[in-house]
Parts: C-alpha cells; structure tokens; sequence
C-alpha cells in the first residue's frame, strides 16, 4: 500500500496526467504540485493516484556519482590488500 | 527502468558494503521504520551484505499492521448495512477482525470494492448516489493528504454520500515512543515517502532530544546500504543529526501542498497503535468543518467487543523485540495465505516479508 514507484508523464490534462511505470499506464492527480513546474517526460513518485513529488534529475546524478566514488575506493582497498598481503575488509 | 535500475547495480552494491566493513566498529542497532523498507530489506537480503555487528530490527511502519483491531470491526459492521459501500486498499481486505474479514463479508454478499486510489471510491459515490460510499482511509502522512483531497473534491463536488473512516496516522510519536519505552536502537532509517511530504525537520527532537541519528532513505538497495553507510558515519563519529539521503525525491521542505491539505482537514487525536498502545496526538482526526463527511460521526453501526488472537506477538515484533521466528505461529499456523495477525497480511508487514524471502 505505500508502495509509492517512480511514474513518467506521458500527458497532461488540467491537473490530472496519463502516467506510465514500466508500460503500463495510470492515471496521476497531479494537484500536490507545482503545475508550473511539471513537463511531459518528467518522472514523478506515484502513490494512491496522486504524484507526491518531481524527481530531480540532478540529485539522482549527485546520488549516483556517490556510488561511483564508493566503488574507486573499494578497487584502492583492493590494490592496497593485493599489495600488503592482508585483508582490510 | 529509470531510477530503479541503476540503484540496483551489484558492482556497486559490493563496493558500498565493503565500505560500511571498512568504517564501522561499534556495534549498532538501526530500526526501519517503513513497511517498505522492511520489504526491500527482506527482498534484496540486505543484512548479508552488512558486518555481524550491525543489526537491523524492523519497526512500527507498515499502516494495516499497527492498526487497531476495533478499527477493522468498525468497517465490517459498516459493510453490513445494506445502504453501505466500502471501497478500500485491498491490503485491508484480508485483515483478520475480531471474527471476520472483510474478505468474508464480500463473499457473504457485502459491497466490498478495492480501489487503488480515493479519486476512484469518489467515483463509485457520484455513480452510486442512492448508497454511502466508506472510504477506509488508512496510511501515514504518505497517504493521508490524499484523503484530504478527496474529502474537498466530494464536498465541491456535494457528494455528500461520501464518507472517510480515519485512521490515519502520524509517524514522529511512535519513533519516540521506542525509545522512552526502552527499546535499544542506535539510529534510525527515515522513512522516505513520509518525508516526501512532510520535509526533514520533523524528525529533529530526535538527535537533539535522544542522539539519535535518522537518515532518510530510498527504497532500492543501494539507497538503503548508504544510508546505513551514513548512520555508521554518525554513529563512529557520535554525531548524530537528520540527514537525507533520498534527495532525489525529497526536499527539507517536504510538499507544502500536501501539508497544507493535511492541516486543511485534519486534526491530530490520541491513537492506539498495535504494540505501542495508544499515543497522544498521533493520529488524524477529520475536522469538525468536514464532519459531514466523517464515517465514525455520520453513520452510528453497533460493533462487536474486540477480541485479540491469542498467540500472534505482532505487537512485540512491531516494536523492534522480537522477530517472526519468536513466533510459534509463524509459518505453521500463520502464513500469507491464512494469516493469523496484520503483520502476515500485507506485503509490508514484517512476517509476510520474512515468509516471502526467507524461510519458506
Ligand atoms: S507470524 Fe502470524 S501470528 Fe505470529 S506474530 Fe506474525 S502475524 Fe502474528
């Protein structure tokens, strides 16, 4: 039930929107946010028919940049226990 | 799919939890407290990927599960009446009352429609208008402002065979109520689609209050590892603070819109929760303004005493104590497809996610 997905908006009518998550499509309120603000294309979070929030596209990117950082760390922890000989993690 | 898959890279999903290895020492205990979490946790078997020292307990968020008892009675008395339609999630349905469900009251011949949304039972009201529409309106601050705005939309649309049965409720009470109650956790995983609405600062009594840290988190592994990757920071550190990790989604802010909505129609009460007991202003009341439209005041139903299972501990799994296993019911008696207790009934529910992923 609080299952709330990640939605693109296909079309916008008023205030209400043709949504679809992975193929299948549904309908949006779209009354909780700014109309000003939302786009044909944009991804919304879906939940019980209305959409909560935008997704910002930049803070994803800042979240996933994250992750890369993460993983060159890891390949330095590697290097370093290849070369010590002893394991770190 | 777009901001699914790539939250769900296994390269990266390694590299985080060597991460977490790497900077945490002391023992922690950290508590979800949305039943999506709880889900997602089960599902993609996050506690493998974490160090032995650092456990992960589930809390009071899946909505059917800390619902009262008495609640569910109240609805089933209501789809008795001839004149009512119940139109709910279709999490409810299977919930067990004190002697029924709704599912067995919908094979008994009552009018029982699931819906997805509350824009769709609107819909069954301006079709139906001869009948009374009971919208069961359970669910957080996620889900209540959506029964905000269906309460306005039937009241400019004079649907006034519309009705809502609150039992809406709010989750800053029950995290503080864990831990004056004793329960040991060391940090919180915020719950996303709450903070989605309501912003970030409603949690900050808890590091100024208790040092606890709390970081909002998203639902896809790599979401979930980093925010435990995060309060490990703060734990090592003893720097607890409210952090937000599912900035893609949510802002400090929350939804003004949404909130404005919640104020708009609701009032905070004292609630019961299942396990907690009840807690003062923790759940959602409609208005008197919109009373109009307030099931418990608009239609009076006699309701059976409530009797509780004996046997089912989702109270004591719901705060953090105990885990299903503890349960001599669990997977025996109580399964998904003849639950016993809330928490084996919806798909959030600790003992339904615990079935599903783990011990079959
Ligand atoms: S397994 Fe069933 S009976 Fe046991 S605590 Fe969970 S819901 Fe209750």
């Amino acid at each position: 039930m609080c299952l709330s997905i990640p939605a693109k908006i296909e079309s916008i009518e008023g205030d209400m929107a043709v949504c679809s998550v992975g193929g299948v499509t549904s309908n949006a309120s779209l009354q909780m946010l700014d109309l000003n603000d939302i786009q044909i294309g944009d991804f919304v979070l879906l939940h019980t028919g209305f959409a909560l929030q935008k997704i910002s596209p930049e803070e994803a990117e800042a979240t996933l940049a994250l992750f890369e950082e993460y993983e060159s760390f890891n390949e330095m922890l590697d290097v370093e226990e290849r070369e010590t000989g002893t394991r770190i993690v | 799919m777009q901001y699914i898959d790539e939250y769900r890279d296994k390269e990266k999903i390694i590299s985080l939890s060597n991460r977490i290895r790497f900077e945490s020492h002391k023992p922690m205990r950290i508590m979800e407290v949305c039943g999506g979490h709880t889900m997602a946790i089960q599902r993609f078997g996050i506690p493998t990927l974490l160090p032995d020292h650092i456990q992960l307990i589930s809390g009071p968020g899946c909505p059917v599960c800390v619902t009262d008892r008495a609640y569910i009675d109240k609805a089933i008395a209501y789809s008795r009446l001839p004149e009512v339609i119940i139109a709910t999630y279709g999490d409810l349905i299977r919930v067990p009352g004190s002697t029924s469900t709704l599912d067995r009251e919908k094979a008994s011949g009552a009018d029982i429609r699931i819906v997805f949304s509350i824009l769709d039972a609107l819909t069954l009201a301006k079709k139906n208008r001869k009948k009374k529409v009971v919208f069961l309106g359970i669910g957080f601050e996620t889900t209540a402002p959506g029964s905000a705005a269906g309460i306005i939309k039937a009241q400019m649309a004079g649907l006034f065979n519309f009705y809502v049965l609150s039992a809406h409720k709010i989750m800053p009470p029950p995290m503080a109520a864990l831990i004056d109650q004793g329960v040991k956790i060391d940090g919180y995983i915020g719950p996303g689609h709450v903070s989605t609405v309501t912003g970030s600062s409603m949690f900050e009594f808890i590091p100024e209050k208790y040092k606890l840290g709390v970081v909002i988190s998203g639902f896809e592994p790599l979401d979930i590892l980093q925010s435990i990757y995060m309060l490990v920071l703060q734990h090592e550190r003893n720097d607890p603070s409210v952090e937000i990790q599912y900035s893609r989604v949510v802002k400090p802010e929350g939804n003004p819109k949404a909130l404005e909505l919640l104020d708009e129609v609701f009032e905070l009460r004292d609630d019961w929760w299942r396990g907690l007991g009840v807690l003062t202003l923790s759940g959602m009341g409609i208005r008197s303004k919109y009373e109009e439209f307030d099931a418990e005041k608009m239609i009076s139903v006699d309701v059976e005493p409530t009797r509780e299972d004996k046997g089912c501990i989702c109270g004591s799994i719901l705060k953090g104590v105990s885990t299903p296993s503890d349960c001599k019911l669990f997977g025996k008696v109580c399964t998904p497809s003849d639950p016993v207790g809330a928490c084996m009934v919806s798909n959030e529910g600790t003992c339904a996610a615990f079935f599903r992923y783990k011990k079959h």
